[in-house]
């Protein structure tokens, strides 16, 4: 399996500022078509700015820089700003947390659609139209045509997200790039959102980019993990992998943060991370979340810590032994345990 | 009104309604909305009770009309079984007080956590300046924030400490009963976990009494003891937190169950078959108003209303599914 996007020793700098802030460091990943990679971590871990960074929507002042980054097999990195342009919406597309900041107010839904269309494909109007329609329909909104007349005001949040997704499908993309796509919406909602986009992706054999703070998301929507911390990636692998024997503290430390049915009790303390995110201003000197990790010592500080690999796509940067690591009965049996009482 | 378990509840409603007149358009004449519609609930001291329900369900005004900061349009709350329309806002805020979602919008970013903190004070008039120096310590200790940051303001903090400074004002009244409006949904998963521990710490050592209002099901199953299902303006179906999760009834609760994304690897996303969207609050659907939605609905769904089915002390299901159970007694 080829990847479809491969990104190594991807690195964000803001030079000048604050004294060389740099947020995002020696980020390596890569996307498959049909599979999901969640991007997971908290606020400022640098997840959306690596997604930005990607679909070349980074701001001006900042600098990027990777050893790899290669889309379909074509560099990224020597293209000019029209020849991204083109792929930008065309061969890769981005959905964006707040779908009413991301659809113009002053058109209607029905001039969004086709007109990003009509930018890529050599294509006339009724086609774009009917392309809108069929998508519309695809994705679950009834009275499409009518729809095409209505401004984003007129929908609710879940219509408007699914309109985005329509409008990431026009052209066929290879890559989809979310961005907390639902973390707007209510739960029912979410789910029927992240249900579209599975089924989706199935259907178009896409590469999809997740990029999401919430583990329950992660868990059902993943076919494979990044974990990040703090402009790094601490932890990758499959979605069981990470969720059965997380290996970096960090990962361990958050999955204890959140309450799961079957493992925390009710009324019980949860576990937490103490301490705070390092500033990413200059040399860190060495593992980021040394300040916060109950095993840090004295060999976490200095060089920067390696990812240490076990297998192909499997791998996190700290200096543990895998043997040593590993949860006994953080979650429950993926199919055991938690039911959670929901109705099958 | 004891309630069966024989403990009188601390803060009650009884047939709440609240109908704001909207505008619909321009040169359209204005019409109802019922944001709340006859909702009856009991607090009893030191619980949790959770309320769960999408967006634009009537929680946050119904937490509003608790907080006396709206006045129900029907219906009286009462606290301690005294009814609030006879006190005035200053007497609610002593015992009530809120706990809201975003402490980046809830803080005045102009004022110092000391102003913050001890503007609740000022406000009732009690003690002077030194009481208040007092106090503010007292509080910040309580709420686990160093005392250093007292002369901070809100914009050199995290969120997570921010939200410790809206815990600490909230509670420099020493009120009885918290009502937190989505505590930690702007927050990070690491932070919320925080504040959810300092949360039930609080309440344990304090005897608090909080109404948990939160769409996050995984938090209220951990937080609450009781909650109550709201859907358009009605609670849709009330137990303890045990029987909702492991046997929910109403088929609303089943879809919102159904909806939560559990840390578990494998189970995918669920269809919930909800169809697209929340029916428009404006223009409510006849009968039951989950009906267009509803896996279960039968014909007689669509014309009348359920009435609300006690089926146990303080357990309430609103369904035509359930209308063999006995009614609820006023």
């Amino acid at each position: 399996m080829s990847a479809i996007l491969d990104v190594q020793g991807l690195t964000i700098s803001f030079p000048g500022m604050r004294g060389g802030f740099a947020p995002v460091r020696d980020v390596d990943f890569s996307v498959n078509r049909g599979e999901t990679l969640c991007i997971v971590g908290e606020s400022g871990c640098g997840k959306s700015l690596t997604a930005l960074a990607v679909m070349g929507l980074l701001p001006q002042r900042a600098q990027r820089a990777a050893r790899r980054l290669t889309f379909g097999g074509r560099d990224l990195q020597g293209l000019s700003e029209r020849e991204m342009a083109d792929i930008r919406g065309s061969r890769m597309s981005m959905i964006f947390q707040e779908p009413m900041t991301s659809l113009n107010p002053a058109y209607t839904i029905g001039e969004q659609l086709v007109e990003t269309y009509l930018r890529h494909k050599k294509a006339r109007r009724p086609e774009a139209v009917d392309r809108a329609v069929h998508l519309l329909e695809r994705v679950g909104i009834p009275a499409a045509t009518g729809r095409l007349r209505q401004y984003p005001h007129q929908l609710s949040g879940g219509l408007r997200q699914r309109i985005m997704i329509a409008m990431a499908l026009m052209c066929g993309p290879d890559l989809i790039i979310a961005d907390e796509p639902t973390t707007a919406l209510d739960v029912t909602i979410q789910a029927q959102i992240l249900h579209l986009l599975k089924s989706l992706q199935g259907q178009f054999h896409m590469g999809v980019i997740l990029i999401t703070h919430d583990l329950g998301i992660v868990a059902r929507v993943a076919t494979r993990v990044a974990v990040m911390y703090a402009g790094q990636v601490v932890e990758t692998g499959t979605v069981n992998e990470v969720f059965a024997a997380p290996m970096h503290p960090y990962t361990q430390a958050l999955m204890r943060c959140i309450p799961i049915p079957g493992r925390t009790r009710r009324g019980e303390h949860l576990g937490s991370i103490p301490g705070m995110v390092p500033t990413l201003v200059g040399d860190l000197g060495g593992c980021h979340f040394r300040n916060r990790c109950t095993y840090a010592h004295d060999a976490c500080v200095g060089a920067e810590i390696p990812v240490r690999a076990i297998h192909d796509g499997r791998g996190y940067r700290c200096l543990r032994e895998p043997d040593s690591h590993g949860l006994d009965g953080l979650l429950p049996d993926a199919h055991g345990g938690a039911t959670h009482g929901i109705p099958a | 009104m004891t309630a069966a378990c024989g403990i009188d509840a601390v803060l009650e409603t009884r047939d709440v309604h609240c109908t704001f007149q909207v505008g619909a358009g321009f040169l359209k004449a204005r019409r109802p909305l019922r944001a709340v519609s006859g909702v009856s609930l009991r607090l009893y001291k030191g619980e949790s009770l959770g309320l769960v329900g999408e967006s634009g369900c009537g929680k946050s005004t119904l937490a509003r009309i608790l907080l006396g900061l709206q006045a129900p349009t029907a219906g009286e709350v009462l606290i301690d079984g005294q009814p609030t329309g006879t006190l005035d806002q200053r007497a609610i805020a002593k015992r009530v007080q809120p706990i809201f979602q975003d402490p980046y919008s809830s803080l005045n970013p102009r004022k110092s956590v000391e102003d913050i903190v001890s503007l609740p004070l000022r406000v009732h008039g009690l003690g002077g300046p030194a009481d208040w120096r007092r106090k503010v310590a007292e509080m910040l200790d309580l709420v686990r924030l160093p005392l250093r940051y007292r002369d901070s303001f809100p914009n050199q903090m995290s969120g997570g400490q921010r939200q410790r400074v809206a815990i600490a004002r909230a509670l420099v009244m020493r009120p009885e009963i918290v009502i937190c409006d989505e505590p930690t949904s702007a927050l990070d998963v690491s932070v919320q976990s925080q504040i959810l521990n300092l949360l039930l710490d609080l309440q344990k050592d304090l005897g608090l009494t909080y109404l948990l209002i939160s769409h996050n099901l995984a938090v209220v199953e951990h937080m609450a003891n009781r909650v109550a299902v709201m859907y358009l303006g009605r609670i849709v179906e009330e137990t303890d937190t045990e029987s909702l999760f492991r046997t929910p009834r109403h088929p609303y609760t089943k879809a919102l169950l159904a909806s939560v994304l559990t840390p578990e690897p494998g189970l995918g996303v669920p269809d919930t078959q909800l169809g697209v969207g929340y029916p428009n609050p404006l223009e409510p659907p006849s009968g039951c108003a989950f009906h267009p939605r509803c896996a279960s609905a039968m014909p007689t769904c669509s014309g009348v209303a359920p009435a609300p089915r006690c089926t146990g002390p303080d357990e309430l299901v609103e369904c035509h599914l359930y209308s063999d159970a006995a009614p609820r007694v006023a």
